[in-house]
This record gives C-alpha cells, structure tokens and sequence, in this order.
C-alpha cells in the first residue's frame, strides 16, 4: 500500500500546474448562474478545450487526453487549488458523457462529445418532474412515436443551467402501458430552442436563475438523438447514476482547496482561544482529507481491476454534508463580512464564500437526495429490507 | 499509487479474525472484567504466535517490525472482537523501548515479540495520569518529563465504566531510562499508541454496526422487521459511512508513521479523533437501535458498547487530536510531493 504518485503523474501535475497559473483569470469570473457569467464561463470552457484540459480523463479523439482516475483526480486538485472557474459543462461531462461512452453508439460520440469538450454546446438535465422528483420513476413527460423519430410532451423541472444552455438529456414515456413504472422509458437528446420547447427560468434561493422548467410541446426528436434502445432509459440511466453522486461530480480537489482557504481564514482572523470554531476548522480539513483519501482508494480499487456501485451513495452523502459545514465554519469565521455575495463591494472572497453557502445548500438535495441514498446505502451495501420510504 | 491492502495483509486480517472468532473473545472479555486474565494471557500467547506483538518489535530484537500498516490492520481485528488487556499499551511500549535504544530497555523487546511479557505504559503528558491494566501486567512502564521507570507495584485499581479496564497510578520502582531522547521516544510511543487506538476503534464500530444490522433484520414491530423502517436505516447508513471515512484516515496515518513523514502526528490525530468519533457514534446508535435490551450487561454487544467513549478518549481526547490537525508542521523537512505537502498542511 502506498500514496505515491509516479514520475510520470508528477509531471502531469506539473504540466496542469503550470498552464492553470498561466490561464487562470486573476478575478474570479461574475456567478455562472447569471447570463454574463454563464457566456463567461462557456468562453473558459473554449479556453480550457483549446490546451485539451477540458476533459481530461476522455479519449483523446473527443479532445481528452486519455487521463486514468488518478489522472483525473491530481488535476482537480490542481484546478481547484488554482482558484479556477466553476464548470459551466459539469452536467454535460459529469452525467451524459459516461452515459454516451456506455451506451451511445459511435456516430453519437462523434457528434456530441467534441463540442461538449468545447463549451460548444452547454447541456441540462431534464429529469424531475412536478410530481416526479425522488421518485423519478413515476415521471409523466411521454415520448410519442411518430415518422423517423419522437414526440415529447409534458413538464420537466429543476433542470440546472437549462436557463441559459443548448441542449438538455432526460427520460420520457414512451410505452404508457408497462407492469412497473420504471420500464418503459426512453432516454432522449433535445434542443432547448426547436419548436415546442419553452423555458421558463427559476430563481433559486439567493434568486440567480440556476435552473430552470421546461414546457414541451409536440417536440421533434430524430430517432438518432435516442441513447440506448427506446424502452430501456431507466437502465441507461441508472447505470451511471453513481457518477452525479460519486466522484466525478464533486471531485475531492474541490474540497481540499476549500478546506485550505478556510484554514487561512481562521489563521489570518480567528481568535486563537476560541476551540469550538478551531475544532470546527479542523473537522473540515479532516473530511477533505478523508474525502481525497477515499478517491485515492477507489481509483486504485478501479485500476485494480475492480468496480464502484452503491459505494457512490457514501460519496454524496459525505461531500454534501461536508460542504455545508465547511461553508458554514467560514461564515462564521466572517462574522458581519459572511453574508456579502458577489458584487459587493466588501465581500470577501469576491463573494466566494456566500455564493459557497448558497451552492453548497442544495447539495443534499440534488443528485438523488440524502434521503434517498441512506435508503440505498442502508439496502444495497448493508442488507437492510425494502421498506415504505 | 496503489492505496489499497494487498493479499497478504488481507489474510492476516482474515486468520485474526478466525482465530479470535474460534477463541470466544467476548467471553475472555466477560472474564477478564470478572478479574479472572488467565483466559486472556492465553490470548495474548496466540496474538503472539499470529505475530501481532512483534509487528511493534524491530527485528534486531526479534521482532518483525516496526510495521504500522500491519499493526493497524491486526489492531482493527483485535477492536472487533473486543479483545481485553493492555494491547495498545504494549505495542507503545516496545516503540518507546525501541526508541530508547539503550541495552536495559531492549532486553524487554524480546519478550514482549513473544508474547511473554505483557507490559503497560503511562505517558501522561499524552493525556492520562493512568495505567491501563497494570495489575495484570508484567512490566509497567511511566514516563515522566526525561525519565522512564519500571514501576514496582502497579497502585491501587481504580475502576473504569468499561469493566475490562482497569486504570491505575503506578507507585515506586526504578529509573530504566533518562535523558533528552526520552521525550521524543515517549511522543514516537504516544503516536503508535493513537494509531492503534484508532484501529481498535475503527473495528470495534465495525462490530458494533454488524451486530446491529443483524438485529434489526430479525426484530419484529408492528409486524415488520425494524430494519425497514427508514429512521433506522437512515441510522445504520450514517454509521456506515462515519466509519468508511474513517478507514482510509487510519490506513494514510499508519503509512506515515512507516516513512517518519514530518506529517504523520496530525495524520495519526486525524485518524484517531475521526475512528473514535465514529466508533462512538456507532455504539449510540447500536444502543438506541437494540432498545431496551441494548442497556443490559446481558449482550455481548455490552462489551463493544461500553469500551467505545474509553477508546475515544485514550491516547488522544477529540479536542486533542483536532489541535494537532491544525498545528503548522515541522518546516525542516519537505514532503515528497505536493499532495504530501497538504497533508502537512492540514
């Protein structure tokens, strides 16, 4: 057992080092979750595209260089570390990229995967419905056959990004008349701007419009923008569902560049005496570095020829819980300054730490909620029996 | 990097847990609370022969150490199954002789590889005034300010809320060793004593969950087995996953211990506070999920329950631990590498 990284990965982490500092804007960009900020963040994606930095862990024919987990996780470290931007792609890369390499045919990488790598094209998801949000499977936006492909109809919500984005991937109903809810299903690739579709942004908390509903209408979709066969979208779904809540959508390097600032914080303000807020700081240092740890030994569980399913449910639970307290222990430590967001002229931080909070709040809920994974958790890695939720 | 257990340390896991399993720990436990250790002396000869001991013991001395990965791997087992006596302690104690590096206190190491002597240690700079199970050991060990004495009687017994503890001020004996490198071989001893307090907590939470969900899978209520009700999964899941984290923590920590890395004491306090938290938090919840029950001496699940606050708190309270994360580390030396650098930092 060792920690260990290569020659070879500490010249990778040198090489990222190196093209961050030189790239990196020197004032954070405006939120990503306004219009300036969005079309900010999508010009970053092109730059971070144009050196193959992008998406890094991809194949090096869709613009990735072929990067192992391990890769993969020494980067974030070192973007994170580097202060860069938020990404405006993560849902893109995160969830509809591993379900392309998984289930997409090749004419369908080909198509999508470069200008998602791009910035190109910014993608949303589309799964919650109104009636439909933990449980997914009881969603009643329908896919109707017709000539050459689909029609979509029905209300999507809660679709991050989908305010300011291009295209949006989710499941429908395609056969209305299955034993079990979750059969049936079709998974689908729409444009947020063909005919039919109306967006209608919603303000979240702090009332910056980070995702939006979408109304569909008798909307087109070609028979090639279907991922999998039609029928299957639950497990097309599922199958990388672990990866939202897992790793690859709150990488540890997130939370060990966080948990340094707030140890700078509390070094350059904090009462020394003061232990509840000393033991507060160290608690978040201890859970990035546990978080980081943890990764360590899933890559090398996957390098070793071996798998992550359930385990991805202790991921999410972990990283959102500890990006509440991490943000809240900062706050704290700003005292009158923590609530100053973005734009104000006080802010500390630019407004980083109050944008932080608000962001990290929603964690426990998006990506299938905390709830839902104990559930998971509890069932699938301890044995538990199914029970009512 | 590979940061995983290879098969080798695997096994050695497994057979610890076979022979511990085939020994009836608990019931050495029961009898070792009772006041009766000759069942747990003949434990402690078959953690010897399995190697256990000699994990702690360089092999100039007859040993097979020093290996921390390995003695947090073995010390994990021995937390599973509640194994009674000074086992912390000895291990520390051959570190701290070690380090002593004199001939009079290497004579002990041969002795404590095999499993014949079984020695306690108190450091109190390390937090507590007390010796564990000085009454049943052979040697006890204090270290104070530049000294090391080999106390003569081990003092009156003072009880623990943990039945198979018992804590005691050492009283007289002779000066083993002095000088300014006690110091640092009693915080070497210290370090090497949270870690494999962490690895005891760490399986003894394991044991506690286990037995836990193995009772609310059989535990009938309103007709259903109380597993399914998702205010007791929901319980269970976060005990999971307290404990999960708390893994690779210890496994980093001892790997740092290994290598001397100038991180390793905020690695091993990370590693303790955060296994002991997590061991502790698994007994509340494996009481509160047993019920009424869960509150008897009746269950073995008592032995786990009650050892669990005293695990916390040995060799390295919380507070303590959470300082020492926070504390700037040495600056003579440098990490290997950035991500060590953190660690340090951290």
């Amino acid at each position: 057992m060792d920690l260990d990284f290569s020659t070879a990965e500490d010249a990778f982490r040198a090489e990222a080092r190196a093209w961050l500092t030189a790239h990196v804007p020197d004032t954070p960009l405006p939120s990503l979750e306004t219009e300036e900020g969005f079309a900010a963040h999508r010009l970053w994606e092109r730059t971070l595209s144009d050196d193959r930095w992008s998406v890094v862990s991809w194949p090096e024919e869709y613009g990735g260089r072929g990067a192992s987990i391990l890769r993969w996780l020494i980067f974030e470290e070192e973007y994170y570390a580097a202060g860069a931007p938020g990404r405006v792609s993560q849902n893109g890369i995160s969830l509809l990229a591993p379900t392309l390499f998984e289930h997409g045919t090749d004419e369908q990488r080909a198509r999508i995967l470069p200008s998602m790598a791009s910035g190109e094209v910014i993608w949303a998801q589309a799964w919650s419905e109104p009636e439909s949000g933990s449980d997914l499977a009881s969603l009643r936006s329908t896919a109707e056959r017709t000539e050459g492909g689909w029609l979509l109809r029905g209300q999507k919500t809660w679709s991050s990004r989908a305010a300011f984005a291009d295209r949006a991937f989710g499941l429908f109903r395609s056969d209305p008349d299955t034993p079990k809810p979750h059969q049936g299903l079709t998974y689908l690739m729409f444009p947020l701007d063909a005919d039919g579709v109306t967006v209608r942004p919603i303000g979240r908390l702090d009332g910056k419009p980070a995702f939006a509903e979408l109304f569909l209408d008798d909307v087109f979709v070609p028979d090639e923008d279907v991922i999998g066969a039609p029928g299957q979208g639950w497990r097309v779904a599922m199958s990388t569902a672990g990866n939202e809540r897992g790793l690859t959508l709150r990488s540890p390097g997130r939370f060990t560049a966080a948990a340094e600032r707030l140890t700078d914080l509390w070094r350059e303000t904090a009462d020394p005496s003061d232990t509840a807020l000393r033991d507060r700081v160290a608690d978040a240092v201890i859970g990035a570095r546990a978080y980081r740890l943890f990764a360590y030994a899933g890559a090398s569980r996957i390098a070793a020829g071996g798998s992550i399913g359930a385990e991805s449910s202790l991921n999410k639970v972990f990283w959102s819980e500890l990006d509440i307290a991490l943000h809240e222990t900062a706050l704290d430590l700003l005292g009158p300054y923590g609530e100053l967001s973005d734009g104000a002229a006080d802010a500390p931080a630019h407004g980083g730490w109050a944008e932080g909070h608000t962001f990290s709040l929603a964690g426990p809920i998006y990506a299938g909620t905390n709830e839902i994974q104990r559930d998971i958790i509890a069932e699938r890695l301890l044995g538990l029996p199914k029970g009512r939720r | 990097m590979r940061f995983l257990l290879d098969d080798e340390q695997r096994e050695f896991a497994r057979s610890l847990d076979a022979m511990l399993t085939a020994a009836d720990a608990p019931a050495v436990a029961r009898a070792w609370a009772a006041g009766d250790t000759a069942p747990g002396r003949a434990l402690w000869s078959r953690l010897a022969e399995a190697g256990v001991f000699a994990l702690a013991v360089p092999e100039r001395h007859e040993g097979l150490g020093p290996l921390p990965l390995e003695l947090a791997v073995a010390f994990s087992e021995l937390g599973r199954h509640a194994v009674p006596g000074p086992v912390v302690e000895t291990v520390a104690a051959a570190a701290l002789l070690d380090r002593l590096g004199d001939d009079a206190s290497a004579a002990l190491l041969p002795q404590i590889a095999s499993g014949k002597t079984v020695v306690t240690l108190c450091v109190p700079a390390a937090g507590s005034p007390y010796a564990l199970d000085a009454d049943a050991a052979d040697a006890v060990l204090v270290v104070e300010g530049d000294t090391v004495r080999l106390a003569e009687t081990a003092g009156p017994v003072q009880p623990s809320a943990d039945p198979a503890r018992r804590l005691a001020r050492p009283l007289g004996g002779t000066v083993l060793a002095r000088g300014p490198a006690v110091a640092t071989a009693a915080a070497h001893a210290a370090e090497v004593a949270a870690l494999a307090t962490a690895a005891q907590s760490l399986g003894l939470g394991r044991a506690l969950l286990d037995r836990t969900v193995e009772y609310v899978r059989q535990r009938t209520q309103f007709g259903v087995a109380i597993g399914s009700f998702q205010s007791v999964k929901h319980r269970l899941a976060d005990t999971l996953i307290a404990l999960e984290f708390a893994r690779p923590l210890l496994h980093s920590a001892a790997l740092a211990l290994a290598e001397g890395a100038d991180h390793r004491s905020a690695e091993v306090a990370a590693a303790k506070v955060t296994a002991g938290e997590a061991a502790y938090a698994a007994a509340r919840t494996a009481l509160q999920l047993h019920g009424a029950v869960g509150y008897t001496e009746e269950l073995d699940l008592a032995l786990w329950i009650r050892k669990a606050r005293p695990l916390r708190d040995a060799w390295g309270t919380p507070a303590a631990c959470r300082a020492r994360v926070l504390a700037p580390a040495p600056a003579a030396q440098q990490p290997r590498t950035r991500a060590a650098s953190r660690g340090a930092e951290a």
